[in-house]
């Protein structure tokens, strides 16, 4: 035990029959199972764990809990290392590694202290005043940012990908209670008594909350925590944060269910993501002790009272031998009297002057002195607490006068009081109400599905927390319509002091001479100072938003759980006003900060986003086809017939075969949509621009849809298969988007009409068979049917087979060629494809992938998504034509307004290359051929090829004018590119512009 | 007014800081002012600026029902770029972002105008030609703007998932070396330092609860402080124009709609520019703190209430991670929601409107922070002239009646869309 110097040889909730070593800066600690690391860094007496952000001033630990400014560290190795763990909080294992996050040469010799003797040029928001620089149109501030970023932030980054997994639960409850301390195990208990399912959340390791850090009370604990754990109804979640409430009664929780290990186990998750949508709720989150404010509170040894008792009830950690405990409420005495008993010196300097008898004559029996109205004014002591400065208290709140005294002591542990732990509340979008008796911000108002209870609901002693939590617990359960009986709970049987009694809260203690000193800490990670405070009043950042902001108190890793009531307590004394007028900040999530890991779940790398594959895709990937990402799928890009055959060589070599002899595309992607009922023609006559009420059955047209606003949104071919059922094809990118549209009209403009609209881009595999053998090929594969150029006429359907599969040939060109769609069930795509290969070996057939079936239409001069890019109209488009004028249509109206009629618009042109052997970039701008080459241009190139049939680069782009402007010499101008390209504008249909080779 | 240097800064040190004075006075309002601004975020406190800077308009008063710059401008990324691509857009941002590179010296408040770079990554060639074209116009309007490769975005930014694993490719990137960020508390702070200087009273915890109305026009504001009458009343309220215009009857082509934003916990520097992951609607910076500042997308409802929902927390965490896969061990430090009107087209409007006395700076969309300075230059020009100023002429309320949509993202009248 000589290496734990502060370690009790009895008492605690640790296993002292298991040591184990963990490493901190570099040094070996014991430890044991039930330690975290820092009651094993102070049971072997490590003082400074930290330094400050600002003036790099020596830190220890400060509490035992989640509220941790000063104990931050960089816990763990290579890629699962993490920044800014709390000590406080992190469970100790065999071979745990962690270090202090700042500090050069080291923690404990840190030359970045140095900053401290520059401090009063460095008040709050210095910044803000300086690094302005002399002259402008200079870099000086980037200049002085460079070192400020070096000097700020805390912990590293990991450097590499996590190694770990994360899971996603959701989960669903009657009622959820958060927070397995007295309040909670209590409405945990009378929820499930009455017959609610209920998940209890709590984010220690162990149920009981403030009971685990007392020595009595365990019975009571062990009862309740054995029924609680009994119960079918409950499903208990330990380790696990509720870090936010949201609207609609779903709360985010994260359980560390492995995070207490090196390496999880394997196919064990690091941390679990729940979202818990739960019909009511239970809010036991407890109270966090407020410090005091006074000269040199943040050096090592100065510690929160309630941490000391939990170090030495919980850990068996006595962290000091001379202890000051300095208070203004009656919670302390209770620790004191432990720490005592301990064989600690105890002196407790207490603000209030008139002490209840029964308290002195407890400290009395304890051996425990007392300095009843005195305050500690400083501390003293270098990089460790050595001594205390009292002196008594007078007038004014925080006041007092000579003459002072000295105290040696080791530790001081501070208590101000308490503060409620709200912030689930606030969350829900709930101002708290600070409450002059209990002097505490306490929930106001009531939401129907939370219910507070406990301490953060004002409970100070554990029986009003037991009665609070039980009464909570039904009322809940209540709210989730569970009545039964929940019987009733008696409080366990322990000394209870609580916080209220005669409590008093003040922001900051002055020195004799009326003056707080200098080194007094609100905020101890942040470092800000009462100075600082008293500056952003000065300069008139009044607001608690501002004086947040301006100072950055508040704004650390911890926000604000122990900085933030006593700021404000220190500005509403500057405003002159009380803590209510001046209010609170609005408490955000994550109560705690909570790992991005654990949110994402299993949503990453490939599994990021759904990767859609055509039922054909095997064969491509079998084929040696290269991918490409369009939306959501992965469609093959082109098939290299060698491994050096580039994408341009391939895609030219593609589109000729398909121009020569005949090839295969997949263009399964395409959006498919069955529209049937009795209205079905009626409908798609509102939602095409075109007639298609005429279409014969047996027919297919081609479709154009606005948007409301008149722009076009989207075009396909729709077949009508009867009288009663179309079935529509859309782009592959507008797929998801036109079926949302379509529903949208039948179920609020046009609910009258008889139509059903049903997604069927899944139930189809399609494959564009293109080329002059097209035919030659389709009917060598389905021999029955006949397509001969009477039989099947260009946009007419037949019903075929291929193998015995049904299937549906289009007769329809995208390409120009001759050409057709195959529809097969999807599940036969695959070999429908196979066979088509097969029978067309000897006609040549070759498969072509969407860069070739882009240069393809382009030289045909169809538009897609670079056309369609939601701001073209259909003049724009050359598109006109399809605009019925017999009828109305979604978007004609609007299509009719006069930016969208100006003649003046950039059209729908091809462009051609003066010098066939450069090439155009797609996102070029198109200028008059003379003239400068500034603003916006006369428009740009929308998509390019090389044509393998023209031989050379043709483009389409929008360009203003543009169908009066044939035969111009325009310039395409990359900038970026640096390169400027004459092309001629021509029509944009640049092969066999009278469709002789697709009617063939 | 004092003015803010190292050398005030080392002279007040030696005092204890106590000689500062207030940045802004605190004064009662005026029974009646020329201009009355509602709103006092940065737009409002800047249009305040410049009515009192460039046009000698100094009986001007700025009303926030709450604190200055306690909306969007205190609940936004940061970010302020000038990469817009359509007329009526393009020069707007970029006279913005020449202005916040003058800005602190023009307020003496350093504003902290970093001027990072901001990388809008591309993932398919569709999306490379995109950026081209936007990169063009950019580039022919005299702006910045560069494409990277895939190889030099790797060499720049090598924490990203280049890996076979990533779902969307990185194949290259738009880059704009000026784009960067602000601290924007201080625009807040230094915009109303700046106008409090010349004359314009702020008047915070002064809620307007509806506008006086003679004749049709509007003549001052009611307020929860009284009434107060003005020659002209401008409102620059992000998320609440739609509400505060009803007042006078109009009904704008708006949705106000809730963003989140995102900071971890502080860092050591990690991430040197802004990084926009267009694939996701994700995008990402460091602070000077060390916070990483992150944004998604629109949680999609209607709503007033600045607070959001877990889907676009896991969206947008899930992009992050997808992106950066180092990111996964951080952790979320806050989380919070700011409320913001959005267009039919996804660009703003700045116009005097329908109602005489009536003028109209809203529908920011997402984009408000950026467009903060020339936002309160052609506000404060067209209250001063009853014209429009160049960079603000299509701005209006008209374009959606004659057609003239601003539209960077194509995505028609979907006000969640933009």
């Amino acid at each position: 035990m000589t290496m734990q110097p502060n370690r009790l040889a009895v008492g605690g909730r640790i296993d002292r029959g298991t040591t184990f070593s963990i490493r901190f800066n570099d040094r070996d600690i014991v430890a044991h199972p039930g330690d975290t690391l820092a009651s094993a860094l102070l049971a072997n007496g490590v003082k400074i764990v930290g330094r400050s952000f600002k003036y790099h001033r020596p830190r220890g630990v400060f509490s035992a809990g989640v509220e941790e400014p000063n104990a931050l560290v960089q816990l763990r190795e290579g890629a699962r290392t993490e920044p800014n763990s709390r000590a406080t909080t992190v469970e100790a294992y065999p071979g745990l590694v962690a270090r202090s996050q700042s500090g050069w040469p080291s923690v404990d010799t840190d030359l970045g202290a140095i900053v401290g003797a520059f401090a009063r040029f460095m008040p709050a928001g210095f910044y803000y005043k300086t690094f302005i620089g002399p002259f402008r149109n200079t870099r000086w501030w980037m200049f002085c940012e460079h070192f400020i970023r070096r000097a700020a932030g805390t912990g590293i980054a990991p450097a590499a990908p996590d190694p770990d997994t994360y899971e996603k639960v959701n989960a669903f409850c009657d009622v959820l209670v958060v927070g397995a301390g007295p309040a909670g195990l209590s409405a945990a208990l009378a929820a499930a008594r009455a017959g609610a399912r209920v998940i209890l959340a709590e984010q220690d390791r162990d149920l009981g909350g403030s009971l685990l850090d007392q020595t009595v009370g365990d019975t009571w604990l062990r009862a309740t925590v054995d029924e609680v754990a009994s119960l079918p109804n409950v499903r208990i979640l330990t380790r696990t944060t509720t870090f936010g409430a949201f609207d609609g009664d779903v709360y985010g929780l994260v359980e560390r269910a492995w995070d207490h290990v090196d390496v999880p186990p394997p196919h064990q998750p690091r941390q679990r993501y729940w979202v818990v949508r739960a019909r009511s709720a239970v809010m036991a989150t407890g109270a966090i002790e407020r410090p005091l404010v006074f000269g040199g509170n943040d050096l090592p040894g100065v510690m929160s009272a309630s941490a000391l008792r939990a170090y030495l009830n919980r850990y068996g950690v006595l962290c000091g031998r001379k202890i000051v405990l300095f208070t203004a409420n009656d919670s302390v005495y209770a620790t004191a009297g432990e720490l005592a008993r301990a064989g600690a010196a105890v002196t407790i300097v207490d603000m209030r002057s008139d002490l209840p008898e029964e308290l002195r004559s407890r400290t009395a029996a304890a051996k425990v002195d007392v300095l009843a109205g005195f305050a500690v004014v400083n501390t003293h002591g270098g990089k460790a607490v050595t001594a205390v400065t009292v002196a008594a208290v007078s007038g004014r709140e925080g006041g007092t006068k000579g003459p002072v005294r000295r105290i040696d002591c080791d530790v001081v542990g501070v208590s101000g009081g308490f503060t409620p732990t709200l912030h689930l509340w606030s969350q829900r979008g709930r101002k708290p109400r600070f409450d002059t008796d209990k002097l505490a911000f306490l929930p106001d108002g009531s939401i129907p599905t939370l219910v507070c209870a406990g301490a953060c609901a004002g409970a100070d002693t554990i029986t009003d927390a037991v009665s609070s939590g039980f009464a909570a617990g039904a009322k809940a359960a209540a709210a989730a319509d569970f009545v039964g009986d929940a019987g009733a709970l008696a409080p366990p049987k322990l000394a209870d002091d609580g916080w209220q009694r005669g409590a008093m809260l003040i922001s900051a203690v002055r020195a004799p001479d009326g003056e707080i000193p200098a080194k007094s800490f609100f905020d101890l990670q942040h470092d800000v100072k009462s100075t600082d405070i008293e500056l952003a009043h000065r300069e008139g950042y009044v607001s608690v938003e501002h004086l947040k902001r301006y100072t950055t108190n508040g704004m650390a890793t911890d926000q604000g759980k122990t900085s933030n009531v006593n700021a404000l307590a220190r500005l509403a004394e500057l405003r002159g006003s009380p803590i209510p007028a001046v209010g609170t900040t609005t408490f955000r999530p994550p109560y705690t900060p909570v790992a991005f890991g654990a949110i994402v779940g299993h949503e990453i790398g490939r599994h990021f986003r759904p990767t859609r594959l055509s039922p054909i895709h095997g064969w491509h990937a079998a084929r040696g086809a290269a991918f490409i990402d369009a939306g959501s799928w992965s469609r093959p890009r082109y098939y290299p017939v060698s491994p050096g055959e580039d994408v341009q060589a391939g895609y030219i070599r593609e589109a000729r075969h398909v121009r020569a002899a005949v090839g295969l595309v997949d263009v399964s992607p395409l959006g498919k949509i069955a529209v049937q009922g009795p209205d079905a023609a009626e409908f798609l006559d509102r939602v095409y621009t075109n007639m298609f009420s005429t279409l014969k059955v047996g027919r297919l047209r081609y479709g154009v849809m606005l948007r409301d606003d008149g722009f076009v949104f989207d075009d396909g071919t729709t077949a009508r298969l009867s009288e009663t059922e179309f079935f529509m094809s859309t782009t592959t990118v507008n797929a998801g988007k036109v079926m949302a549209r379509l529903e949208f009209l039948l179920q609020t403009a046009w609910s009258d009409l008889k139509v059903q609209v049903t997604s069927v881009s899944d139930q189809w595999a399609t494959i564009a068979v293109a080329g002059p053998k097209s035919r030659t090929l389709l009917q060598a594969t389905c021999g029955a049917a006949d397509l001969s150029a009477q039989a099947l006429p260009n946009m007419a359907f037949a019903c075929a087979a291929i193998d015995g599969v049904p299937v549906r040939i289009h007769r329809m060109s995208y390409s120009g060629e001759l050409a057709f769609e195959v529809y097969i069930p999807a599940r036969y795509g695959h070999s429908a494809w196979a066979e088509l290969m097969r029978v067309g070996e000897p006609f040549g057939v070759a498969p072509y992938g969407t860069e070739a079936m882009g240069a393809l239409r382009i030289e045909k001069g169809h538009v897609a998504g670079g056309e369609l890019d939601g701001r073209t109209t259909l003049k724009d488009l050359a598109l006109e034509r399809f605009a019925s004028t017999k009828k109305s249509f979604a978007g004609c109206v609007l299509r009719k307004r006069p930016v969208l009629e100006d003649p003046t618009r950039p059209s729908l042109v091809g462009l051609m290359t003066i010098d066939k052997t450069v090439s155009i970039k797609a996102g070029s701008l198109l200028f008059p051929a003379t003239g400068d080459i500034a603003g916006h241009g006369d428009g740009h190139v929308t998509s390019t090829t090389f044509s393998p049939t023209l031989g050379g680069h043709i483009a389409l782009g929008l360009l203003a004018r543009g169908p009066a402007r044939l035969g111009e010499t325009i310039r395409c101008v990359d900038f970026l590119g640096g390169t400027t390209v004459n092309c001629v504008v021509t029509a944009p249909c640049f092969v066999d512009p009278e469709g002789v080779r697709q009617n063939a | 007014m004092t003015h803010y240097s190292a050398l005030s800064l080392v002279a007040k040190a030696f005092s204890g800081h106590r000689s500062w004075s207030r940045a802004w006075r605190d004064p009662v309002p005026k029974p009646a002012y020329d201009i009355v601004i509602v709103g006092g975020g940065g737009h409002g406190l800047a249009t305040a600026y410049y009515l009192a800077k460039e046009h000698g308009l100094r009986n001007v008063a700025v009303i926030e029902k709450g604190w200055l710059g306690g909306g969007n401008t205190g609940r936004n990324t940061t970010i302020v770029r000038s990469n817009y691509m359509m007329p009526g857009n393009t020069m707007f941002y970029e006279r913005s972002l020449r202005l916040w590179e003058q800005l602190s010296q023009d307020l003496n408040f350093n504003q902290m105008v970093s001027q990072r770079g901001q990388f809008n990554l591309c993932h398919s060639p569709a999306s490379l030609d995109a950026a081209r074209r936007r990169g063009n116009v950019m580039r022919a309007n005299g702006i910045d703007a560069e494409l990277f490769s895939r190889e030099e975005v790797m060499r720049r930014l090598p924490y990203l998932d280049y890996s076979d694993d990533a779902r969307f490719p990185i194949i290259g990137s738009l880059f704009q070396p000026r784009a960067g960020t602000v601290r924007h508390d201080a625009v807040a702070w230094g915009y109303a330092r700046g106008a409090d200087a010349l004359g314009v009273d702020i008047i915070q915890q002064c809620e307007v609860t509806g506008f006086i109305l003679e004749r049709g026009a509007v003549v001052g504001v009611e307020t929860s402080k009284g009434p107060i009458r003005a020659k002209k009343v401008g409102t620059a309220v992000s998320g609440h124009t739609g509400y505060l215009a009803a007042k006078v009857g109009l009904r704008l082509p708006l949705e106000t709609h809730v963003l989140q934003a995102f900071v971890t916990e502080p860092l050591r520097p990690m991430i040197d520019s802004v990084i926009s992951y267009a694939a996701a609607h994700f995008y990402i910076s460091q602070s000077d703190k060390g916070d990483l500042v992150l944004g998604g997308d629109l949680d999609g409802y209607n709503t007033y209430a600045q607070r959001g929902g877990l889907p676009l927390v896991e969206h947008t965490f899930a992009s992050a991670k997808a992106l950066i896969p180092s990111i996964s061990r951080l952790r979320l430090m806050r989380q919070w929601g700011g409320v913001m009107d959005m267009t039919m087209d996804g660009s703003p409007i700045i116009c005097k409107s329908p109602v005489d006395g009536f003028y109209i700076n809203g529908g920011w969309c997402y984009g408000g922070f950026k467009a903060t300075p020339a936002s309160g230059y052609c506000f404060a020009w067209t209250l001063a002239k009853d014209e429009p100023h160049p960079d603000n002429a299509e701005f209006t309320l008209d374009r959606f009646r004659n057609g003239y949509q601003i539209d960077e993202k194509g995505m028609g009248p979907t006000p969640n869309a933009h």
